[in-house]
């Protein structure tokens, strides 16, 4: 069986960025795992521009974002397996991958890097009433039909959901000659980007149904029409608000869930909120050698992030192959008041780095406190402004102030007059 | 006459919220904005909104049957759609690489359509 340092699954922005950076850490025999026919993993479908302000202090599309990661792992020698997909991996980290050249292959490495990416949430998950007729999407699905094999999607839209996929949709279908009549979202307030409410909905006059939610579909063979409620404060359908759109396609852009069956198959300790692994400070999960990043790990709106922490991983991991993993004890990270999750769950008492711990707030606040605690004592207190749970947020925690903490972390947002 | 616009800024993923006071057609005071782009934006856009367009033109011999393309800098918005006919127009033939000119000076605006990755050839 060949044996690597390190084998990452997934080539996709994740992916890449570890890559390099295992590379650039002087970790030399490492092995990508791709399961499309291309590196470069979701941005290639994500034609828009924005992405890569934090990183590249430019606004590329997502193709040219991939890009100069492809091109870094190109002039580093990164090995990566195209059209291989990955079907299990075991806790002593054996991968086992086929592909139509190689067969069933496994292999094994010191440590495995899990950038696997996410899926939509569809039709089933949210159990939509109705017929079912051709023309029911994932905004995803129909972004990949339209901007990267070129067909025509619909012609009169509707969209479920206010995440960004559903808002870049909502223009692009509409530029592209569509009439998208709406967009709704199940929650009193939206969960896109500001940015993505204006250029793309205001800026074309679609309007945005809050509080409401998709309650019908008809048609037999294409989509007819969809029927629209609003919701009540529990988020049930109010009998007597019924609209009726005749639409013959209905986006979904109702949430992204991190695609975690090896995980799951290997035993990896999962965290609830995020289904994703729970990592410590390094991104390592509760497997020892195995480590997760990007949005397999936690769902991101920007993939600038998902590069940090791609890297953060890998640093993690090159760390792990030269000195193995901390006997130290583990401080948890627990989710306070109007906090949903943290990324890492985990930091041990003897990090030799400073830990930037991701967050979302579980709701909108105009202004917030943002507190760091241990029982009773207050290591971090930080103002917050316009506060959504659609952007993630960070708080730095110093390695020096872990040494003599007794109990858990406590990560809360209180809201302020 | 004066006017005040409340807009949101669409530089970066903070989204300031800018409010704009507009005299006899001309802007006079921007606030709410973090950063100088923000000022800069909040001219252009209660005046005039400009825009980065990005698209798919047809591509021949290539692994996929569009390239994503992007505009080189801001299209006015209000000419979105006629930039979209003559992006429709275009059909191109791989090899392309990542900044290729797909489109020059479209609409006059002396803004060029470019490829936004790139695209070798599949025989």
């Amino acid at each position: 069986m060949r044996h690597y340092q390190a084998i990452i699954i997934g080539g996709g922005s994740a992916g890449l960025s570890a890559a390099v950076t295992l590379k650039d850490k002087g970790i030399e025999d490492i092995l990508v795992l791709e399961k499309d026919r291309e590196p470069g993993g979701i941005l290639e479908q994500c034609i828009h521009n924005g992405f890569g302000l934090q990183r590249f202090k430019e606004q590329l599309s997502g193709p040219a974002y991939a890009e100069r990661y492809i091109r870094m792992a190109e002039e580093r020698n990164v090995e990566i397996k195209l059209n291989s997909m990955v079907i299990k991996l075991t806790p002593d980290r054996k991968v086992e991958y086929v592909n139509s050249e190689e067969g069933d292959v496994t292999v094994s490495a010191d440590c495995v890097i899990l950038a696997v990416g996410c899926y939509e949430r569809s039709r089933g998950a949210i159990n939509i009433y109705g017929t079912r007729p051709s023309g029911v999407y994932t905004a995803g699905q129909a972004q990949k039909y339209l901007n990267m094999n070129g067909y025509v999607v619909g012609r009169k839209v509707f969209i479920l959901g206010s995440g960004d996929i559903g808002l870049i949709m909502a223009r692009r279908m509409t530029l592209e000659g569509a009439t998208v009549v709406g967009v709704a979202e199940l929650m009193p307030y939206s969960n896109g980007l500001p940015r993505n409410m204006k250029q793309c909905l205001e800026d074309f006059n679609i309007p945005l149904y809050l509080s409401h939610t998709v309650t019908n579909i008809f048609g037999k063979d294409r989509l007819e029409g969809i029927e629209l409620s609003e919701v009540d404060d529990k988020r049930n359908p109010i009998k007597g608000s019924e609209k009726y759109f005749d639409v013959d396609t209905l986006l979904l852009s109702v949430g992204l869930i991190p695609e975690n069956h090896l995980a799951d198959e290997a035993g990896i300790e999962m965290d609830p909120v995020t289904r994703g692994p729970k990592v410590d400070e390094n991104y390592m999960t509760s497997i020892d050698g195995i480590f997760a990043c990007g949005n397999g790990l936690h769902v991101h709106d920007l993939v600038d992030f998902v590069s940090l922490q791609a890297e953060r991983a890998a640093e993690g991991a090159a760390r792990y192959l030269s000195e193995g993993k901390s006997v130290a004890g583990v401080i948890t990270l627990r989710n306070g008041s109007n906090v949903s999750y943290t990324v890492p769950k985990y930091i041990h008492k003897d990090a030799v780095i400073n830990t930037e711990v991701f967050f979302r707030a579980s709701r909108p606040m105009e202004k917030a406190s943002l507190t760091v605690s241990c029982g009773d004592r207050l290591i971090r207190k930080l103002a917050r402004r316009k506060v959504m749970p659609s952007e993630m947020d960070r708080v730095m925690i110093a390695a020096k102030d872990l040494k003599d903490l007794d109990g858990d972390i406590v990560i809360s947002m209180e809201e302020n007059a | 006459m004066t006017e005040n616009k409340e807009l949101i800024c669409i530089n970066c993923p903070m989204g300031c919220r800018l409010n704009v006071t507009i005299e006899d057609g001309r802007v006079t005071e921007v606030t709410g904005n973090t950063c100088p782009r923000g000022r800069e934006y909040a001219l252009k856009e209660a005046v005039d909104p400009m825009r980065i367009l990005t698209s798919t033109v047809k591509i021949e011999g290539a692994v996929h049957r569009v390239l994503p393309v992007i505009s080189d800098g801001e299209i006015p918005l209000r000419q979105m759609f006629e930039a979209m006919a003559e992006i429709k127009k275009i059909d191109v033939t791989a090899p392309v690489k990542e900044g290729d000119i797909v489109l020059h000076d479209i609409l006059g605006s002396g803004v060029n359509i470019i490829a936004s990755r790139t695209m070798d050839r599949v025989d």
